[in-house]
């Protein structure tokens, strides 16, 4: 890892001085009255918050990288803006690659449908046709040990079971980038297993991966890079262990 | 990305919503998707009790009348008010995964039309039940449908998008749809309106396409070029309209949500 020869092909996230504001007293109006008042006052532009500063990394074919950093750091913001569900306020960030998103408990389902119509929905969103996610339907039901609750409405699901949904559908089609947000953290000990052997598969064909979590321990394992984020700027980035251990020293 | 790469992205999308639409409306519902065609006919049913007196003697088939521009309304008070919804509705979606937005207002609109295709059979059941005379025009009863949609679809792009910034756009919605329904001649005819309101009915859009059904179904004549650009227009300018309001806001919507 030497970072002198960047071959452009090699590079499957490119984040570009990424930055996320969000306008706080903005959010809160959504009636027309209470805009109209604000308007009037001048009360619409102020207190930004940004989230996300100046963010700038490269990420190359098959690398497995940690976010950490305190609540409110800009991790999640930053995945988000990787994954695409939010759109910068300033910079770019390119991705090359099938991403497989497993941002938050439950994305991608509708809870009134039942699994099955789930498996089919949520394919469809990460880009699978019909047909293909029939071919390893089977297959994501065995894994995710819910073959006998096919015909239940999620919403009856316990949290472990939407876990173990989700965490099937994303990596049944070999994705070229796993993005986790620390939702390993649900389900029990054997789902956990699990889960660890299937990312290990996944590590052993080259998949690159993105990982967030409060477990340094989880970092360690999985990640050989880590990038530090403090209040949405960047701290440090480098080979995990050393890393992580200022990262403790730190607090 | 490309454009095919994007079409085929996002079809299977829009085919498992509209799939889900489907699916959770008649779920738990006995007589499942026959209320689509029992529904409207029970409705005209009502309406022909209580308007039959004053309007009998203008229309020669008046079920027929009443039940063309009943399920056309149908349609187009359906699909905007659910479209009007479309990003809140599913804003746990769209917060957590990366899905192209306008899925939401295509989906509620297709799915609305499948819903009408199955109002139709009521409105052939009128017709076999009224005797009435099949010509061969009621082939372009679909070209009216076609521009009911693009009319329908604008509308659902611009007020979802609104809906996302201003939530009680959906009480005023109500109250102007409710007021459209009288601007548009469903169960009276253009001719019993009191002539400084004519003007008002006659440049509804939705009247257009409505007579323009009428037309086709019950009287067997070809709309004119003219009638057809009438048609076309407003449908197209809504639709631009709507997609451009759409399109300048949809990055935003995550925030609002």
């Amino acid at each position: 890892m030497d970072g002198s020869l960047e071959e452009k092909p090699d590079i499957v996230i490119e984040a570009d001085h990424l930055s996320m504001m969000f306008n706080m007293s903005r959010e809160k109006v959504d009636s027309l009255k209470e805009y109209v008042i604000r308007l009037v006052k001048r009360q619409l532009l102020f207190k930004e918050f940004w989230a996300v500063k100046d963010l700038s990394f490269t990420i190359r074919r098959g690398e497995r990288v940690g976010l950490i950093g305190h609540n409110g750091s800009g991790k999640s913001t930053t995945l988000k803006m990787v994954c695409g569900v939010l759109k910068p306020t300033k910079g770019r960030v390119s991705v090359r690659g099938k991403v497989a998103p497993l941002l938050e408990l439950g994305a991608g389902f509708d809870y009134n449908l039942t699994a099955r119509e789930n498996v089919f929905l949520n394919g469809a969103i990460l880009g699978f046709s019909r047909s293909k996610m029939r071919d390893r339907y089977e297959n994501i039901m065995e894994f995710a040990e819910l073959k006998e609750f096919e015909d239940v409405a999620l919403k009856n699901f316990s949290t472990g079971m939407v876990a173990r949904l989700g965490f099937a559908i994303a990596t049944c089609y070999d994705p070229d980038i796993l993005i986790i947000d620390e939702i390993l953290s649900v389900g029990d000990r054997d789902f956990q297993a699990k889960c660890h052997e299937r990312i290990d598969e996944l590590i052993g064909r080259g998949t690159t991966i993105l990982f967030v979590s409060h477990s340094d321990d989880k970092i360690i394992n999985i990640c050989e890079r880590v990038i530090w984020l403090d209040h949405g700027n960047m701290v440090a980035d480098g080979e995990a262990r050393g890393i992580i251990e200022r990262y403790e020293n730190n607090g | 990305m490309k454009d095919l790469n994007l079409f085929s992205r996002v079809f299977p999308i829009l085919r498992e919503l509209v799939e889900r639409d489907i699916k959770l409306r008649y779920r738990r519902s006995i007589l499942g998707i026959a209320w689509t065609v029992l529904n409207p006919l029970l409705m005209m049913g009502v309406m022909l009790i209580v308007f039959l007196n004053f309007f009998r003697s203008q229309v020669e088939n008046y079920p027929l009348y009443l039940i063309i521009g009943h399920i056309m309304y149908g349609f187009f008070s359906s699909a905007t008010t659910i479209g009007l919804n479309a990003m809140v509705w599913n804003s746990s979606l769209i917060r957590k995964v990366y899905i192209p937005k306008a899925v939401f207002p295509i989906s509620v609109n297709l799915s609305a039309l499948v819903n009408f295709v199955f109002s139709a059979i009521a409105l052939l059941i009128v017709m076999i039940i009224t005797g009435a005379r099949v010509y061969p025009t009621i082939l372009l009863f679909p070209v009216a449908i076609f521009y009911l949609f693009l009319f329908t679809m604008g509308m659902s792009f611009a007020l979802s998008a609104l809906n996302v910034f201003f939530r009680d756009i959906e009480q005023l919605y109500r109250v102007i749809l409710m007021a459209w329904m009288y601007m548009t001649p469903i169960f009276y005819t253009v001719d019993i309106v009191p002539d400084w309101a004519k003007w008002i009915v006659r440049a509804n859009p939705l009247s257009m396409y409505i007579e323009y059904a009428r037309k086709v179904i019950m009287l067997g004549e070809v709309p004119g070029v003219m009638e057809n650009l009438y048609c076309l227009l407003p449908g197209i300018i809504m639709l631009a309209l709507g997609g451009l309001i759409f399109h300048k806001t949809k990055d935003k919507f995550v925030l609002y949500l």
